[in-house]
């Protein structure tokens, strides 16, 4: 274990970029060492992580940091970042509604707050802001309740009226006589957004520095278990020994733990988001929406990105939809009216495999040496760190730490629900 | 775009049905265990591939549909009534979003 302060920032290791190495590359024309290699495939690994997303690559430089834990392989069938990480919103927050969750995500803003010193990887943090709008009296009763968990939590939340709403966000309809008149807001400072991108190139290359091998296009076709242990993994290329598994595939998350026996209480559905034209900046903070199902942010290049709740059925199909593309449009539209001639230039898909309770699925299962860190639903990205640091911390091990203990897989055998959806649906 | 080929309505774009979930035995609420009870609650095959689901379509014949659908693909083979057995004259579903 190594020294860290409070907030898991430690100073040094991983170097390479710096305004002096910009300007001296500048100046030389060298070419950049590479971020990260692809290395031999060996037949033997202390650990097999399945998923190169943050999640996975988290916990991969986790191990390896803060456990000696270098022997270790991360897969991907196709390459890191390209599943829901390279997919969300990148809208990072903690205000959630359960302790345990308010706990757990609060972690995560943190150490997100010191991810590209750690990383030495600019992660372009931006803590513009979240607000959450109630649009009824229900909503605004659920937001009091969860300014006052935060408040015990330490998480910096309020609820705000109209006209302080519309001077953080000047854009907004906030007129009485609009179909759903904006009452209030959940207002969270410390929420904002991230380039999710760099946070998995960021980990990629703090994991491959500290040996940790990143195998692309390498998909997992079966799980050896004897005797009710791991024994290895089955890929496209070839078998891989080890008595270590991590399931972090998200969406793909029942398909990787069938191989191993072991059932998912997750359904599979598609969230789809969009993204504009660019425009000169003018809404600096998140704005979210329960109620009409839309969020909003502008990146710094200044296109506005969309995202709204998960389509309304299972499917393991990431194409976009009419029906999602014309929802939206008419969603934004009522909030700011002024957007009408706005273009959309895109829209995509990423995979959620969503929980009965809208919190995640993490740590051991009845099949030693095989764990999870799945159910990641809409709200994965944004608990990449901690996620990375907590199970990294239980594979070496081989037990969930406190800030996980309340999401284990044997909870919904055992009926200890932890039920996050007032805010975790939609709201990210 | 998704058509279910309703087997009263004919074939209705997917945003008129509100999608039940798998299809699955339901225990004997009698005998069954509280773990047995809440696994059937929870847990899905959550297939990639030929999934047996429930639909019930709500703007239109407000029936219970049984539809065999691919999860990937969204093609349609079988929509059935649940309760009356009724299948759709015609499962071919062209338009079906890939």
């Amino acid at each position: 274990m190594t020294s860290t302060n409070g907030n898991g920032h430690r100073p040094g290791r991983l170097r390479g970029y710096s305004a002096w190495s910009l300007l001296r590359h500048g100046l030389a024309r060298e070419e950049w060492p590479r971020a990260w290699h692809e290395r031999e495939l060996r037949p033997s690994y202390d650990a097999v992580i399945i998923g190169g997303g943050v999640h996975g690559l988290a916990t991969a430089y986790y191990l390896a940091r803060d456990h000696g834990m270098r022997d270790v392989a991360v897969l991907d069938r196709a390459y890191i970042g390209s599943g829901g990480s390279g997919r969300n919103t990148a809208i990072l927050r903690s205000n959630y509604l359960t302790p345990e969750g308010v706990r757990f995500y609060d972690r995560s803003v943190k150490l997100y707050e010191h991810l590209a010193a750690d990383l030495n990887f600019n992660v372009m943090f931006s803590q513009r802001g979240h607000l959450t709008l109630a649009h009824n009296d229900a909503s605004l009763r659920t937001m009091h309740w969860r300014t006052e968990v935060n408040k015990l939590q330490g998480v910096d939340s309020e609820v705000i009226g109209p006209d302080r709403i519309k001077e953080l966000v000047p854009y907004l309809d906030t007129s009485e006589d609009t179909r759903y008149p904006i009452l209030g807001a959940l207002y969270h400072p410390p929420g904002g957004i991230v380039r999710h991108d760099a946070v998995v190139w960021g980990y990629a290359r703090g994991a491959d520095a500290h040996g940790v091998h990143i195998h692309q296009q390498t998909e997992v076709t079966g799980i050896d278990v004897e005797r009710g242990r791991v024994t290895g993994v089955q890929t496209t290329r070839g078998r891989i020994a080890t008595p270590v598994v991590l399931n972090a595939t998200a969406g793909w998350a029942s398909l990787i733990s069938d191989m191993a026996g072991v059932a998912m209480p997750v359904q599979t559905s598609p969230l789809q988001a969009a993204v504009t034209e660019p425009v000169r900046p003018f809404l600096d903070t998140v704005v979210v929406s329960g109620t009409l199902h839309v969020y909003v942010s502008q990146t710094d290049r200044g296109e506005l990105v969309f995202g709204a709740s998960v389509d309304p059925f299972a499917s393991y199909s990431m194409r976009g939809s009419l029906e999602f593309s014309e929802g939206i449009a008419g969603h934004v539209l009522e909030l700011m009216p002024a957007l009408h001639r706005m273009r959309l230039l895109r829209q995509w898909a990423g995979l959620c495999d969503m929980t009965p309770d809208y919190s995640p699925i993490m740590g051991p299962t009845p099949v030693e040496g095989f764990y999870v860190d799945v159910g990641w639903g809409t709200y994965g990205f944004k608990a990449g760190p901690v996620s990375g640091e907590a199970m990294a911390a239980c594979l070496a091990h081989g037990k969930p730490p406190e800030i996980i203990a309340a999401f284990g897989l044997d909870r919904f055998g055992d009926g200890r629900l932890v039920g996050e959806k007032g805010a975790a649906a939609v709201g990210h | 775009m998704m058509l279910l080929p309703c087997p009263w309505c004919g074939p209705r774009n997917a945003t008129e049905f509100r999608f039940v979930g798998e299809a699955g035995p339901r225990p004997d609420p009698a005998t069954v265990t509280p773990e047995q009870w809440r696994h059937y609650l929870y847990v899905h095959a959550n297939r990639c591939g030929w999934s047996t689901e429930t639909w019930y379509h709500r703007a239109g014949c407000r029936r219970y549909l049984s539809v065999e659908r691919h999860t990937l693909t969204h093609e349609i083979r079988t929509v059935r009534d649940t309760a009356t057995g009724t299948t759709s004259a015609s499962t071919a579903t062209p338009e079906a979003a890939r």
